[in-house]
């Protein structure tokens, strides 16, 4: 929308303005998580600038809450839990909602829109509510402070999203073309293999990376059905946010966010190709 | 080969069954293969969710201390009045019963029970159960009114009688600020110790505030991504879609970091000389704080549907309005907004279901005016321990969301939601 | 096709070998206390000695501000995890009637003192059947010396004076000790306060105390919040444990100052959950709880402990060299005018308190 070259000083200013609001906006999403990157580079333990930082003197900058953070056992431990736990909970959310996502979009399945309402009510039933209702049933099945109870609650909160992002995937998917195959002799299976899959790969590589954030980010769940055994980053934090913020915190902060650069870089590659591959793009 | 006829006009297959009967078969065919793709994944949301969800509100009406610790008394007091003090029988039960209960060592959940509903019955269940331990003849009737001369008082044997049944509804009245009185009535509990219908109030009020302030902010930007080139409006979405990924304890914490009275924000407003050192600002740990974190982090599930739907607005609908000599204000609201109406609804709904909800960013910087009904409940299950409580404001909570996750349904359609 | 089975391939083998070395084989207790440092102490004074002398692992969690929950839910579960729980006396109380946890015969399990007195007649109290009591602690008032460069508040009417010490106040979300306090700043003398607070006047009065000062407070949760609001400055007096106050002035020489007027003087200590007193869970015991290391604790953290004869045995930090006695809650001078915590009032009363001030507070 670039400003017309016969427009008025009304809507001159207007359009300014408008950028600005935009702007502001924009700073208002995205300042606070970068403001803690340089903060977490703090030599004193501090949640501010310091005059030293402000002047870039590197006397003001250290790594001291880094080396705390990778010296911490606790830390490195609950590093392992959440990538163990997280990847565990992928695999069998992404598995069994693509599968049910390529049920729930033939035309033929019957019941979809209920169906569709329990398989996506663990992202609308609060938190606070699954949390307590899991610690209550997985203590009485003994799955309670085991890493299997943990993975099945993280399982169970990923799906909706794998079930969500693969449907949509399937939604402007042309039956015809199954009918198609089948009719020039491919078994289903072949049909399978060759046409449906490559076709939902991306959806289904999405739906995992929300999956994996999911369980790797989640910590209300965790509180309750989590063991010490199983402290994950998530949990680590949330009992260092309560007590007191310490620097290492924002040291973890910081790497959080690198890695949810990463995972968003990737989920843009991949819907580049997927849009590329249906042609939808330029280039 | 040939086509046979068993009917004049009805078409068969090859082996004579009626070409209708046999699409017929292969639909249902069809359909079971649909069904038991999606089986697995339903037992497992069933078996791993559903079932917890139900069990905790289950809790919300489930009474058994009294009853199955107490069973002597509950059948004794089946047949009493409620008017005078029980007889003699009903006291050799309840000896009977402290005896046996003092002996498993469970009297003291029957003790816990009682006590949420009036204060003292701790202390009155499990001391006379230590010293009933000693009683071995009647009359018992004057001995456990020496012991305790709350069992003198027929307003106690109506809280036994009135607790000894399989379910309650005391957690349920309780959760909406009511309680039922000595005389059996149900009436509002004092002023001084109504809370939940405030806090179902604020909860709601503070989800209605956060959800428009979202519109107000998402709206300009969804328009501004939709209207770009798609070069620099994807460059521009990385800007909404990284605290999209970013972990939610991250961005709570560098709202504590920003807001707090030492911290940054108010230290630029001091170096600035807008406030002095003592007039530094609480920005945090009240409702300001839980607004604004919460309105930071919900603000991407505004701006994605808004911006789908805007998307699809072809830019000559509004060039069309504008060449017809429409003023560009009229035409924006006239003829652009009612068309994302839609997109606004999604978004809406989606922030405000999640917000209703939120526990952990309340909990970090809500201060006390800034908590919502999800830390009530985490206090009930973790501190006051008591569950009944806490499943039946969970209930109460799930029916409200359950309620506008409907109306979503209903409008939007959750197969059209989109994500990323 | 190939590329997704190949990334769950790899994915399955990550997880496989981080099952892996997640997974244990040693005997280990599971032991759930404060944390910060009330959990280094006990790990320097119990649990260290006792690895390097008989190989048992420790892990420590710090979930004893939900004690009470966790017990009730693994043992209505039949599946206890935690070996050792350490516990406030009040909820130790609830946690033995309703069975969650073991009674104790305490001459059998307890060392004697080293005169041969039996531990029974050695410990200074809240011995109730199932409490294995540590150490006695304060819940008190500190302040902030720069904040106060002149007059320095000394008693709790001082406290609740916004007037003559201005400044937020940090208090303790709970109804227990500040009850209390409001009703001793009204003048009400220490022991009489509880018969007080049996009458609902005495409560009201309370709350009218407390309203005085509601605006400027700043409510805590976890025992490590109130020294770091000081020394932020978010507050100007805060209440808090005495030993995290101690912690704060010798180990970070934070400028803080104790308040030792009114403390709740109050026992912790520890309870072991239903079916976990094993033999080598009652050896443990017999060793953390004995004399000497209960007089151990008090070189890391200052609180008193539980044992008559342990007295003798309080010496200095052991990390600055400071004698501790004068630290102690229970010694004398600081023992001026303290008020012992009724935990049985308050087992019976928390309930109904609970409701009031959490309605109190949301007004």
């Amino acid at each position: 929308m670039a400003i017309p070259t016969y427009a008025g000083k009304l809507e001159r200013s207007w359009y300014y303005s408008y950028r600005v609001i935009c702007a502001l906006i924009f700073l208002f999403l995205i300042g606070p998580i970068l403001i803690i990157i340089p903060l977490s580079f703090n030599v004193q333990p501090y949640f501010t600038f310091t005059p030293e930082m402000l002047s870039l003197d590197p006397a003001g900058y250290s790594l001291r809450w880094y080396e705390e953070f990778f010296a911490s056992e606790e830390w490195m431990r609950s590093i392992k839990n959440s990538f163990f736990v997280a990847i565990c909970s992928t695999i069998i959310a992404t598995s069994l909602g693509t599968l049910a996502a390529l049920g729930l979009s033939r035309p033929e399945m019957p019941y979809r829109a209920l169906l569709m309402s329990i398989l996506i009510s663990p992202m609308i039933v609060p938190l606070i509510i699954s949390a307590a209702g899991m610690f209550f049933f997985y203590s009485s099945i003994n799955l309670a402070g085991t890493f299997l109870g943990l993975i099945l609650a993280h399982t169970a909160l990923g799906i909706p999203f794998v079930v969500i992002t693969v449907t949509a995937t399937l939604s402007g998917f042309d039956y015809s073309l199954t009918r198609a195959a089948a009719a020039l002799g491919a078994n289903p299976r072949t049909v399978f293999f060759k046409i449906m899959l490559p076709l939902v790969t991306p959806g289904v590589i999405s739906g995992a990376l929300f999956a994996f954030i999911t369980s790797f980010d989640e910590v209300v769940v965790a509180i309750f059905v989590a063991g010490p055994e199983q402290r994950t980053i998530p949990l680590q934090m949330w009992g260092g946010i309560r007590e007191q913020i310490s620097p290492t915190i924002l040291a973890v902060a910081t790497l959080l966010v690198i890695i949810s650069i990463m995972l968003l870089t990737f989920l843009e590659l991949i819907r580049r190709r997927s849009e590329r591959q249906r042609g939808l793009a330029p280039g | 080969m040939a086509t046979s006829y068993s009917k004049v006009g009805e078409m068969t297959t090859n082996d004579g069954v009626p070409l209708k009967v046999s699409l017929q078969r292969s639909q249902r065919k069809l359909k079971i293969w649909a069904f038991l793709l999606v089986a697995p994944l339903l037992l497992f949301i069933i078996v791993s969710f559903i079932i917890p969800v139900v069990n905790m509100s289950l809790r919300g009406v489930e009474n058994p201390q009294v009853h199955t610790i107490m069973p002597n008394v509950t059948k004794a007091l089946a047949r009493w009045e409620g008017v005078d003090l029980p007889d003699e029988a009903t006291y050799a039960a309840l000896v009977l019963d402290l005896q046996e209960g003092r002996k498993n060592k469970n009297i003291g959940k029957v003790a816990s029970r009682l006590n949420y509903e009036r204060s003292g019955m701790r202390r009155v269940i499990s001391g006379s159960a230590r010293k009933a331990v000693k009683l071995t003849e009647g009359p018992y009737k004057k001995q456990m009114i020496k012991i305790d001369k709350s069992w003198g008082d027929v307003a106690v044997w109506s809280l036994i009688k009135r607790e000894s049944g399989q379910f309650t509804f005391s957690y349920l009245i309780s959760a909406v600020d009511y309680r039922t009185n000595d005389q059996g009535n149900i009436e509002a509990k004092p002023e001084n110790k109504q809370i939940y219908k405030a806090l179902f109030g604020r909860t709601l009020i503070m989800s209605f505030t956060i959800t428009a302030i979202c519109i107000l902010l998402a709206y300009p930007i969804a328009y501004l991504l939709a209207t770009l080139p798609l070069a620099k409006s994807n460059l521009l979405m990385i800007l909404v879609l990284l605290p999209f990924w970013t972990s939610l304890l991250v961005r709570t914490t560098t709202w504590i970091v920003l807001l707090q009275t030492q911290g940054v924000l108010n230290d630029v407003l001091v170096w600035m000389n807008i406030i002095d050192e003592a007039g530094r600002l609480q920005m945090i740990f009240n409702k300001t704080g839980t607004i604004v974190a919460m309105t930071h982090i919900l603000l991407p599930f505004m701006i994605l549907p808004l911006y789908s739907v805007m998307k699809t607005i072809p830019p000559t609908y509004m060039r069309a309005a504008l060449s017809l000599g429409a003023n560009p204000v009229v035409a924006f609201v006239r003829v652009y907004i009612p068309m994302t109406v839609s997109g606004i609804g999604a978004g809406s709904l989606l922030v405000f279901i999640l917000s209703i909800g939120y526990y952990i960013t309340p909990a970090l910087v809500g201060g006390q005016s800034g908590l919502l009904i999800s830390n009530m409940i985490a206090y009930h299950m973790q501190n006051s321990l008591n569950w009944g409580l806490a499943g039946a404001l969970g209930f109460i909570l799930l029916v409200i969301v359950m309620v506008f996750y409907s109306i979503f349904n209903k409008v939007i359609g959750i197969d059209k939601m989109k994500m990323g | 096709m190939k590329k997704l089975l190949k990334l769950s391939i790899i994915a399955t083998a990550i997880a496989a070998v981080s099952l892996g070395s997640i997974a244990q084989a040693e005997e280990t207790f599971t032991v759930v206390s404060w944390g910060g440092a009330y959990t280094k102490s006990q790990q320097r004074a119990y649990s260290e000695p006792y690895t390097a002398k008989t190989g048992t692992k420790f892990l420590h969690e710090d979930k004893s501000g939900t004690a009470l929950a966790g017990i009730r839910s693994q043992v209505e579960a039949n599946n206890v995890t935690w070996d050792l729980v350490d516990i406030l006396e009040g909820d130790a109380m609830i946690a033995c009637d309703e069975g969650l946890v073991e009674e104790i015969n305490y001459d059998e399990i307890l060392a004697a003192a080293p005169d041969g007195t039996p531990a029974s007649a050695d410990f200074l109290g809240g011995l109730n059947g199932c409490f294995i009591p540590q150490i006695y602690y304060a819940t008190l008032f500190a302040f902030n010396d720069e904040m106060f460069p002149g007059e320095k508040p000394s008693t709790i009417a001082d406290v609740f004076d916004l007037e003559k010490f201005p400044g937020k106040r940090a208090l303790e979300k709970i109804p227990a000790g500040n009850l209390e306090w409001a009703l001793m700043a009204w003048g009400v003398a220490p022991d009489k306060v509880y018969d007080l607070l049996d009458t609902e006047e005495g409560i009201a009065l309370a709350f009218k105390k407390l309203d005085t000062i509601k605006d400027s407070v700043i409510w805590w949760e976890a025992g490590a919040q109130p020294p770091q609001l000081l020394s932020d400055k978010e507050v100007s007096i805060a209440s808090g444990y005495n030993g995290r106050f101690f912690g704060a002035q010798v180990n970070e020489k934070q400028p803080f100052t104790i308040i030792w007027d009114g403390q709740v003087a109050e026992i912790d200590g520890w309870v072991v959950p239903k079916g976990k007193l094993t033999d080598e869970m009652k050896a443990y015991i017999k060793f953390a709880t004995d004399t000497q290391r209960l007089a151990d604790q008090s070189k890391y953290i200052s609180y008193g402990p539980a044992r008559k004869s342990s007295a003798a045995f309080v010496d200095k930090h052991a990390d600055t060299g400071i004698d501790m006695k004068p630290h102690m809650p229970t010694s004398p001078a600081n023992f001026t005018n303290p008020i012992i915590k009724n935990a049985e009032w308050w087992a019976n009363n928390k309930d109904d308190m609970s409701e009031r001030f959490n309605a109190w507070l949301s007004k």
